[in-house]
């Protein structure tokens, strides 16, 4: 005994420093307290993205301040990112060294990377159920919708897994933002449901030019005709449309197929004037604005944007033309079965060692899906809210009725694009969820954008491109070590260091030798019993 | 004599090969300029400014004793970031691309040479307003003389495009020979911390400053600020 004492020493006094090296790893899972605390002061961090758009910046302060004077003793300190994928990298970064935000606006892709990190993010299926402090829970100071009062498809894409990891905020889809003024001049009729055979044949037409070289649509020098905004969004609703495949729910990658090589066959063939992305030529609204795009995809949520009595403005005002702007669902395989992406914010709350703070985060993630906050921040883009209960206030009703009456709060194409939403939820989706699934999405776009690049710059896009543009989409977005390799948590904290190499080493021989030094005094014990027995 | 012969001849044919190694075909400015978006380009310029290295990526201001040159998302680690200080000469094959108006290189690759330069100021107040002001883009400028206006209706002299967490650019508009322009402090050039930052904040309507920056453009000309000091 006296020999396994320094042995047990030994440990006591190693084990907390491995437990608690080298980030959050071994956290426990949120227990929900019975009660809150409300003597306790809690400064929590909330980080959110905006849109460059003053009034969004002002609801969450508003739903701060008000939030605040509910829970005197919360205190929410908040960081705004001007887009998601910094939040994504920040969060990253902080899980290694345990200093997440208390709550985070994110996307479910990434929240999937997070979950890598064990008990980093709170599971909330139980949350939501919990009687005082859950969903529409009793000792709630707020009146927060039920489950079954959130948007059913929008709720259940924050399930990741076996779990709900997340609470959507705010859905938008994408739209295709026409000028009917152009089409119609080319002698086009915009159909009830766009294809995409359509717009490559409108686009195609409207490159006609003048003897001087300028375009005949519009006079100008500049047209381009097909602007996409997101393509990998591009990509994901096509291969959708088309039945074909992208990935597995489980993380099998599927996206380079024989389908994928036919659309993008199809892209390169108009990459040449016909067609361009954000990436590669700038904002698809501001050449729209100026009469120099006729289809502009772009997220309803940038819907201020566009038109040319745009609440918001990004390029001169004497560049704006006179035109008018038709709001349409994205172009489509199949009219018939239409197909578009469901996206948006939603909250993620991280895990920290004491409940009561969690349980201060959660209350905020939740206050952000009462009415107020809800309406007041859909209605600043064509967002919808997440939540029925929110979408069927009078007050939202009326805001939609009122389209048109001014080119602000009600502006037209603001309104209609939330209405695309609202009236074709039923076709929405979103793409499966693991991780990795966020440098996927970023394949699906960069397959696009390199085939657009290769055009232009005229080089031989053939068979054999393709193969060379999977394998180098592929590698670079290492797509192959999706299922098996390291993960981007493990590579965000790095290879453990030596000295825990060598600790964690010599933990496990000291355990087998407690094991043995055990099994062995238990074995002489009995044969000895045995023997005085006998 | 011959063994020294032939130690000779080996000797030459070596310095000869040395000499001979692949040849790099430099894009003059001139070329640069005339070039159509999508040309590849391989230019010998100097770093000035570094404005963010992100994902091993980075963005760069350069110049030479030609004109200037933004390398956008040049793939670059940090190691090799962290060796590009002002003056430091690289060579950069890349795509010529335009943005929203701002000419750049794209989808580059680079090396450092030997060598150092570092560009000096180009007064370009006279050319504000006019069509000449785009052959200036990118480089190294300064404005002088100029009045600060009130950004918006509110009657502030500027803007945070991240007012909570200042976390992002500073935008503020100053005019000349009753003109306005809209300029900005890049965040990730110039962040929070930086004088220029801070000189924006002190801004008052009315204020007669002397600035320097960066000419860059987006859909028109949107100088990225790096220096705003009193008029002198």
């Amino acid at each position: 005994m006296k020999k396994v004492l320094p042995l047990i020493l030994v440990m006591l006094v190693f084990l907390p420093a491995l437990v608690s090296c080298h980030g959050s790893h071994g956290m426990l899972e949120f227990q929900m307290p019975e009660t809150f605390d409300g003597s306790k002061q809690y400064e929590l961090v909330f980080w959110a993205k905006n849109d460059t758009n003053k009034i969004q910046t002002k609801v969450y302060t508003d739903a701060i301040a008000s939030f605040q004077e509910l829970y005197p003793n919360i205190k929410i300190k908040l960081s705004l990112y001007g887009d998601y994928g910094r939040i994504y990298n920040d969060v990253i970064t902080n899980i290694a060294t345990g200093t997440t935000p208390d709550v985070c606006i994110t996307y479910p892709d990434h929240i999937a990377t997070y979950m890598t990190g064990e008990n980093t993010v709170v599971r909330l299926d139980e949350v939501f159920k919990d009687e005082k402090y859950g969903l529409h829970g009793s000792e709630l100071k707020f009146d927060s919708p039920g489950f079954d009062q959130i948007v059913p498809q929008f709720i259940e894409e924050c399930k990741i897994k076996d779990g709900y990891y997340a609470i959507p905020y705010m859905r938008s889809t994408e739209a295709c933002y026409i000028n009917k003024t152009f089409v119609e001049a080319l002698g086009y009729e915009i159909p009830e449901t766009l294809t995409w055979d359509f717009i490559w044949e409108v686009s195609e037409a409207a490159l006609a030019k003048n003897g001087d070289g300028t375009y005949k649509l519009n006079g100008g020098n500049v047209m381009i005709p097909f602007i996409y905004k997101s393509t990998d969004n591009m990509m994901i609703q096509y291969l959708k449309q088309a039945g074909a495949g992208y990935s597995t729910s489980d993380g099998e990658i599927l996206i380079f197929n024989d389908q994928t090589k036919e659309f993008l066959q199809t892209v390169a063939a108009h990459s040449n004037g016909a067609f361009s992305t954000f990436k590669i030529s700038s904002y698809p609204g501001n050449f729209f604005n100026a009469g120099q795009c006729i289809f502009a995809i772009d997220s309803t949520a940038g819907a201020t944007w566009i038109g040319s009595k745009a609440t918001h403005l990004d390029i001169p005002k004497e560049d704006l033309i006179e035109f008018e702007t038709v709001v349409k669902m994205i172009p489509q395989v199949n009219p018939d079965a239409p197909y578009m992406i469901s996206q948006g914010p939603s909250l993620c709350v991280f895990n920290k060692k004491d409940p009561q703070r969690v349980l201060a985060a959660w209350l905020f993630a939740q206050y952000l899906l009462t009415d107020t906050v809800q309406i007041t921040y859909a209605e600043t883009e064509g967002y919808v809210p997440v939540t029925l209960k929110a979408q069927e206030t009078a007050e939202y009703k009326e805001y939609l009725s009122r389209a048109g009456e001014d080119n602000d709060h009600y502006y037209k194409v603001k309104i209609e694009a939330s209405e695309l939403l609202l009236k074709n939820r039923q076709y929405t989706f979103t793409t499966p969820v693991f991780n990795g699934s966020a440098s996927l999405r970023d394949a699906a776009g960069q397959l696009i954008e390199n085939t657009v690049k290769s055009v232009r710059r005229k080089e031989t896009v053939d068979d054999a491109y393709f193969v060379k543009l999977y394998s180098d989409v592929n590698a670079l977005y290492r797509l192959d070590q999706i299922n098996t390799g390291e993960s981007v948590m493990q590579k965000a904290l790095g290879k453990l260091p030596k000295t825990a190499v060598f600790l964690l080493v010599s933990l496990g021989a000291v355990w087998t030798l407690i094991a043995a030094g055990f099994i062995y005094r238990v074995v002489r014990k009995k044969r000895a019993e045995m023997r005085e027995k006998t | 004599m011959k063994k020294i012969l032939a130690a000779i001849l080996a000797l030459t044919s070596l310095i000869v090969m040395c000499a001979c190694g692949p040849k790099v075909e430099l894009t003059t400015y001139a070329q640069f300029k005339a070039a159509a978006v999508e040309t590849e380009v391989t230019v010998e310029t100097y770093v000035q400014a570094k404005q963010s290295w992100w994902n091993d990526k980075a963005t760069i201001y350069t110049q030479n004793e030609e004109g200037a040159y933004f390398l956008y998302e040049l793939p670059c680690s940090k190691e090799d970031y962290d060796k590009l200080t002002e003056g430091t000469k690289i060579r950069v094959t890349g795509h010529k691309a335009e943005w929203a108006g701002e000419v750049e290189i794209i989808d580059s690759k680079f090396e450092i040479l030997s060598g150092s330069y570092v560009a000096p100021v180009t007064d370009v107040t006279g050319v504000l307003g006019t069509d000449k002001l785009i052959d200036y883009m990118n480089m190294k400028v300064a404005f002088k003389g100029m009045t600060v206006e009130a950004y918006d209706e509110t009657g502030a002299a500027f803007a945070y495009k991240d007012p909570e967490g200042k976390t992002d650019d500073l935008y503020f508009k100053v005019s000349k020979d009753g003109q306005t322009y809209g300029f900005c402090v890049e965040f990730y050039l110039c962040g929070k911390d930086t004088d220029v930052y801070k000189a924006v904040e002190a801004l008052k309507v009315g204020d007669k400053i002397d600035l320097e920056g960066f000419l860059y453009w987006y859909n028109g000309a949107n100088p990225h600020i790096t220096s705003v000091k009193a008029a002198q």
